[in-house]
């Protein structure tokens, strides 16, 4: 039950894009047609689900003050957390490498459907976000980090397909010029996010 | 004839700045705070920019910090740029702006704790502010250091306009405050004026950055897309 609560507060109530903003760079530039945001959408779930545990495994056993202690009961003082962010950015770039290199091993035709938005993912923002994120919440244990890796990915997903399917139709109605393409996208967004809002009261 | 004479020991004065202000220096300066301008017209670095904008003070914090590692980061990237493997380059970039980011971060946690407790995880995510990267990938790559420098304070600046005037509008309406000082006298108060509370709600961000692109585009017409 507290996956489940983990999982749906992930998705909905704090929402990467609608609550935070994290990850909307790619989300404003890939969101012009619902297939690309589809494939960067899978891409993005994909690497929260994998490093998002791996961050926490290096944060709890590594760097927290007193992580070392397995290695040796003289590392009891060493506190190294002031290098998470060098190290958590690291661990992103290196698992997208990983991921986009078994990718085209394993499936080239998805790795030619996401082209040039898997190594883009590296620096998506929602991604350190979701580690920063889970390192400031101090998550318990590695399934609950993991659970809250995937649901940020897919409220992230849920999200991109909803403003692709929207910009798609808005191209045929009549925006004033000045505000065509981003500008409209913001207020779509904003608007969006109010909408989201709404999850705030639920609490889990 | 006594014009020439009043001209000519202006020219000399300028003569020495030259080389660091020079037209085309000025315009790596100039550029980005209107018709380059990272957030309006770029799309870069979103994300930051709409989260930390709820009160002027944070955000001007913010608007230095990104405005320093901007600036080193492109100055670093740009003096070993020929050194750098192409392959294995936005790792290198990525570790360069990472330190520099434990360094402001470390700085901010020391002069300005408070602030640095409201930024939260947003000082780190500068790692991953698409500005900087995307700075460093269009023009430290391929510049020499003095140009990059200018390039990288020029954007700087350009986020931090946006970042001032969002958190100015969002302060002012959500608040009733400016850099946590009262502005609307509590006469208003007493007739009945509220503040809005939707200006201090994350959304209100985007609206407003919205409102600016209208704005800017309004006047300067040649960065409207084509239909």
């Amino acid at each position: 039950m507290e996956y489940a609560n983990i999982f749906i507060k992930a998705v909905f109530i704090e929402n990467m894009i609608f609550a935070y903003f994290l990850g909307m760079c790619s989300y404003l530039a890939i969101s012009k047609s619902v297939t690309n945001a589809v494939g960067l959408g899978c891409a993005v779930i994909f690497v929260l689900g994998v490093s998002v545990p791996v961050c926490y495994l290096l944060e709890n056993h590594v760097l927290k003050a007193g992580a070392l202690t397995w290695l040796s009961a003289d590392f009891a003082n060493v506190d190294l957390s002031f290098l998470s962010f060098i190290m958590f950015i690291a661990v992103i770039a290196a698992i997208v490498q990983l991921v986009e290199m078994v990718i085209e091993k394993f499936a080239p035709a998805l790795y030619g459907a996401l082209g040039i938005f898997l190594p883009l993912i590296a620096v998506n923002c929602a991604i350190l976000g979701g580690a920063l994120f889970m390192q400031e919440r101090e998550y318990s244990t590695l399934g609950q980090a993991t659970v809250f890796g995937l649901g940020s990915g897919v409220g992230w997903f849920l999200a991109i397909i909803a403003i692709a399917a929207i910009r798609e139709k808005i191209r045929y109605s009549n925006v004033p010029a000045p505000l065509r393409g981003l500008g409209i996208t913001f207020i779509i967004t904003g608007l969006m996010g109010i909408a989201f809002m709404s999850f705030m009261g639920i609490a889990l | 004839m006594s014009t020439e004479v009043v001209i000519q020991p202006a020219k000399k004065v300028k003569a020495p700045k030259e080389p660091l202000l020079s037209a085309r220096n000025k315009k790596l300066l100039k550029d980005p705070i209107n018709d380059g301008n990272p957030i309006t017209v770029q799309v870069l670095g979103i994300c930051s920019a709409l989260a930390v904008t709820v009160q002027m003070k944070p955000s001007i914090v913010m608007a230095l910090s990104v405005m320093a590692v901007c600036a080193f980061s492109n100055f670093t990237i740009s003096l070993i740029r020929n050194a750098i493997p192409n392959r294995i380059r936005i790792i290198v970039q990525l570790v360069v702006v990472a330190a520099l980011v434990i360094l402001v971060d470390q700085v901010l946690k020391a002069f300005v704790y408070d602030v640095s407790k409201q930024l939260s995880v947003f000082v780190g995510l500068i790692i991953t502010n698409c500005i900087i990267m995307g700075r460093l990938e269009a023009f430290a790559m391929g510049n020499k250091p003095a140009p990059a420098l200018l390039d990288g304070i020029g954007n700087g600046v350009g986020y931090g306009l946006i970042l001032v005037i969002v958190s100015a509008v969002r302060e002012l309406f959500g608040s009733g405050k400016l850099m946590g000082f009262q502005v609307v006298p509590d006469a208003f108060y007493k007739m009945g004026y509220a503040n809005n509370g939707l200006a201090i709600l994350p959304p209100m961000a985007l609206i407003v950055v919205g409102i600016i692109i209208w704005i800017q585009r309004s006047r300067n017409t040649k960065l409207i897309e084509p239909k």
